[in-house]
């Protein structure tokens, strides 16, 4: 990867914590929680770069705090502390997370694209498929109708879904097809980053593989950087050029993907290779 | 004139308030601005918004017409102007032309409205956005950020579900390219008539407690997409059975006895107006 390239993302010293925080929160944490004062540290002191058309994993256990960095980054969770920047908003130069809310508004519209692990956030279960992607169409300013439909049923095609359930609600569909629905609806205006939290957890193993299958294909397709979140190695492995391991709301570990599998250095992820094989 | 009341029943100082919050709302063209509500010897819901705006306007040199769904002789119509005349002398008219100030509930009457006249709407719903958004605090955020874009899907929803746009009433329109405003449940008929038109047009929401308003010759577009045109109800093929006319706002009357259905104006006294020329 070279590094001299300017990254899509660049996050610095995140961090959130749930609680007030006291004094001797550094010396009492247990896993993510202050002992002394019950502070729960979700994401503590991270940095980390995606650069353009990398993909980036990031694994850790349950509770590790990788959905509070990915909601912390599309502006779902408020920051303790901390700045983001990307490529795209002030050529990198201003700290997104003070940006006005018009502008985050913005930002989530036409610089990145979610998909949550969840997929009640990241839809609306009783609009249409088509009407979810063209949310984000009208966010952007469209007010073109047929060009949204149009739209619409180019990307449902792109994540195989058929263009005749597009007038169907998500809640009617099958975990994978709203995951899929969410992708489309992710990049329905180009984004130049793409967010993925867990986007297989839940779904059948035939079902994950399709969807994995899908992602690889489409981010070749639309040439874009991902940061993708697993709790999963095996995922990771199958798409990330580097990888982050995450604990207890801190990195622990990073490195190409190759490199991390071939010779983990921290306990922890020695255990989390070693499961794998 | 009931001595015992305040000329306009509403004090001095009630009306003058009230003034000042339309003055605010005609200065900022779809803006809701909120007043303090007062209570009136009328049940809220029963158009109090719009009432209290016409008694604070009123004053001896005018004349006062009063609709209800088109028509003057309803009886929400008849108690209003009675309430009114008993606390001011005004007199009150059916004729559109007559009154310079018309309180309405449903419609804007047919015949165009001139520079030296008030149309005051009685609203129940103010706030346009809150068939996607439930929460006033957000709503108000949406309106200041121009954060329009759950509105527009809604349309865009109708149009994959239904194929086509199927608000009847209460059909959102944009005042001056800033703000989205509920037109209040006049039919999508009348809305062409707020545009770029002669005279005032007052909103009230007394269970609400808003007053909004478009001054005259304002830019009031109704909501469409660039390839789907707005439409208004279309009556072709209809005419109003009593007058003929078949370019007005039409009510479907059903009747039971002989199981026919037919239409007729519901601005009754313009259609008593044509029928007058006829004979
Ligand atoms: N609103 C909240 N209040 C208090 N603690 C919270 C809140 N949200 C998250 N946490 C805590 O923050 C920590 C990190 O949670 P997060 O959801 O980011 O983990 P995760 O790595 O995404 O886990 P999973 O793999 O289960 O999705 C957890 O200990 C969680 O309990
Ligand atoms: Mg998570
Ligand atoms: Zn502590």
């Amino acid at each position: 990867m070279p590094l001299t390239e300017q990254p899509v993302l660049s996050v610095k010293n995140l961090t959130v914590h749930y609680g007030d925080g006291c004094p001797l929160c550094a010396a009492h944490l247990e896993k993510n929680r202050c002992s002394a004062c019950g502070t729960v540290w979700a994401a503590n002191d991270i940095c980390l770069d995606v650069f353009p058309g990398e993909i980036l994993g990031i694994v850790g256990e349950s509770g590790s705090g990788k959905s509070t960095l990915m909601q912390s980054i599309y502006f779902d969770v408020e920051p303790t502390e901390g700045q983001a920047y990307l490529s795209d908003y002030y050529k990198g130069e201003k700290n997104i997370w003070m940006a006005s809310s018009a502008e985050k508004r913005t930002i989530k519209n036409n610089i990145m694209g979610m998909v949550y692990q969840n997929p009640i956030l990241g839809l609306r279960m009783d609009y249409s498929a088509a009407a979810n992607i063209a949310e984000k169409i009208i966010a952007a300013g469209s007010r073109n109708a047929g060009q949204m439909t149009e739209r619409a049923k180019e990307l449902l095609t792109a994540v195989e879904i058929l263009t005749s359930r597009m007038s169907e609600a998500p809640k009617n569909f099958s975990g994978g097809m709203q995951q899929r629905v969410q992708i489309s609806k992710a990049l329905a205006n180009n984004p130049s980053l793409l967010l993925l939290d867990e986007v297989t957890t839940g779904l059948d193993l035939s079902v994950q593989a399709k969807v994995l299958d899908l992602i690889r294909k489409i981010i070749a397709e639309f040439g874009i950087s991902v940061l993708l979140v697993s709790h999963d190695l095996a995922v990771i492995r199958m798409l990330a050029d580097r990888t982050i391991v995450m604990l207890d709301g801190k990195i622990i570990e990073s490195g190409l993907t190759d490199q991390i599998l071939e010779d983990p250095q921290h306990a922890y992820t020695q255990q989390l290779v070693h499961s794998l094989l | 004139m009931n001595k015992n009341y305040n000329y306009a029943f509403l004090d001095e100082g009630s009306k003058r308030e009230i003034r000042r919050s339309i003055l605010k709302a005609v200065a900022i063209p779809g803006y809701q601005v909120p007043f303090g509500s007062r209570e009136l010897p009328i049940g809220r819901g029963w158009g109090t918004g719009g009432i209290q705006i016409t008694l604070s306007l009123i004053g001896p040199e005018d004349t006062l017409k009063v609709i209800d769904q088109g028509s003057d002789d309803s009886v929400n119509a008849v108690n209003i102007k009675k309430f009114v005349r008993l606390c001011t002398d005004v007199p009150t008219t059916t004729d559109t032309r007559e009154a310079s100030i018309i309180q309405t509930r449903h419609r804007v009457p047919e015949i165009p409205m001139k520079n030296d006249q008030i149309l005051v709407l009685q609203v129940p719903i103010p706030e346009p956005l809150r068939i996607v958004e439930p929460r006033e605090e957000v709503t108000k955020k949406m309106h200041a950020e121009k954060d329009y874009a759950p509105i527009w899907l809604q349309l865009y929803e109708s149009l994959i579900k239904y194929k086509k746009i199927t608000i009847g009433t209460e059909y959102p329109c944009m005042v001056e390219n800033r703000y989205i405003m509920n037109p209040s449940p006049i039919p999508k008929f009348d809305n062409p008539k707020l545009n770029d038109s002669q005279c005032l047009y007052l909103f009230g929401a007394g269970r609400e407690k808003k007053i909004y308003a478009i001054p005259p010759h304002t830019k009031v577009t109704s909501l469409a997409f660039d390839d789907v045109p707005f439409e208004k109800e279309s009556f072709k093929g209809k005419k109003c059975r009593l007058c003929g006319n078949e370019n007005t706002y039409l009510d479907e009357m059903f009747d039971s006895d002989t199981g026919e259905k037919h239409y007729q104006c519901s601005d009754t006294s313009y259609c008593k107006e044509v029928r007058m020329k006829c004979h």
